[in-house]
């Protein structure tokens, strides 16, 4: 009988950003984004769930070892994000909105590339009310 | 089709040791899950049952024998135990959280009659969890 495993790992940033696209008149950027356009931005305590499937590794009892999970999402994506402000200090939001689906699609593209284990979704909680989940373009991700 | 989840939590010890290694490769893999008398966690074990609900009693199953078999299979077996030691079907493998899930999967599979085991998801804390699917059926 075959039984998929999938390991979650949870992670916690802090993070600022502002809802704004210059592609729009001010009037119009309030009207959509609301508070979230103040020009200074705000901040979340954001958690990121990474989930990987894979073989068990008889050896190991593991789908992949988690220092190597964690240190890789350290580095692709804590170490960039967290403390910082999204629109200024990274840069793909220079370009689009960072809003939570569009940092969910930034952290599947930079997580993607995990060696030892295959991404299978990336969900975000931005607040304890509101969370994004993110499991690939489709006909990529295919079950 | 309507998901039904029900939840329970068991505390554990374990360690992780392959004896096919040596100790110096046991401790750079498994780090201090490694340290020889083991330690515990507080376990939350989500299982998930997908089905209709009868036309007249509402229900995908009823709880109170999914309780039962929860009781039954896996806090008799795992809670305030030893995995590696006491629980015979995690023989010869490490206790990880994904074995643990695979082997819960296992036992509660053939046990449930009303409706289907969809999902078993074990927590080993707030931030590590394993998910169990039917192969095929990935959430």
């Amino acid at each position: 009988m075959g039984v998929t495993v999938e390991l979650g790992r949870r992670y916690r940033f802090a993070t600022s950003h502002r809802l704004h696209t210059g592609q729009l008149s001010e009037e119009e950027n309030v009207r959509i984004f609301g508070k979230c356009a103040n020009p200074y931005g705000h901040g979340h305590n954001y958690v990121l769930e990474v989930g990987i499937s894979g073989d068990v590794d008889p050896s190991t009892g593991m789908i992949a070892n988690l220092a190597d999970l964690d240190s890789f999402v350290e580095r692709e994506v804590l170490e960039p994000f967290d403390h910082r402000s999204l629109n200024e200090d990274v840069a793909v939001f220079r370009v689009v909105v960072p809003t939570t689906e569009n940092l969910c699609i930034e952290i599947f593209r930079r997580l993607q590339s995990f060696p030892q284990a295959k991404l299978r979704r990336v969900r975000v909680q931005e607040t304890s009310n509101n969370s994004f989940e993110y499991t690939g373009k489709s006909g990529e991700e295919q079950v | 089709m309507v998901l039904i989840t029900r939840k329970i939590e068991f505390s554990a010890s374990h360690l992780y040791h392959n004896p096919a290694l040596s100790p110096e490769e046991n401790r750079r893999i498994f780090g201090k899950c490694n340290n020889p008398h083991g330690h515990g966690h507080n376990y939350a074990l989500e299982v998930t049952v997908a089905g209709e609900p009868d036309p007249v009693t509402g229900m995908v199953l009823d709880l109170k024998e999914l309780k039962e078999i929860l009781e039954r299979e896996i806090m008799q077996r795992m809670d305030h135990r030893f995995l590696n030691y006491e629980v015979a079907e995690l023989k010869g493998q490490i206790p990880t959280c994904e074995n643990i899930a695979r082997v819960i999967w296992q036992l509660l599979d053939p046990r449930i009659k009303q409706g289907r085991l969809y999902r078993v998801r074990l927590y080993e804390s707030s931030d590590l969890f394993a998910d169990c699917y039917r192969n095929g059926a990935a959430g």
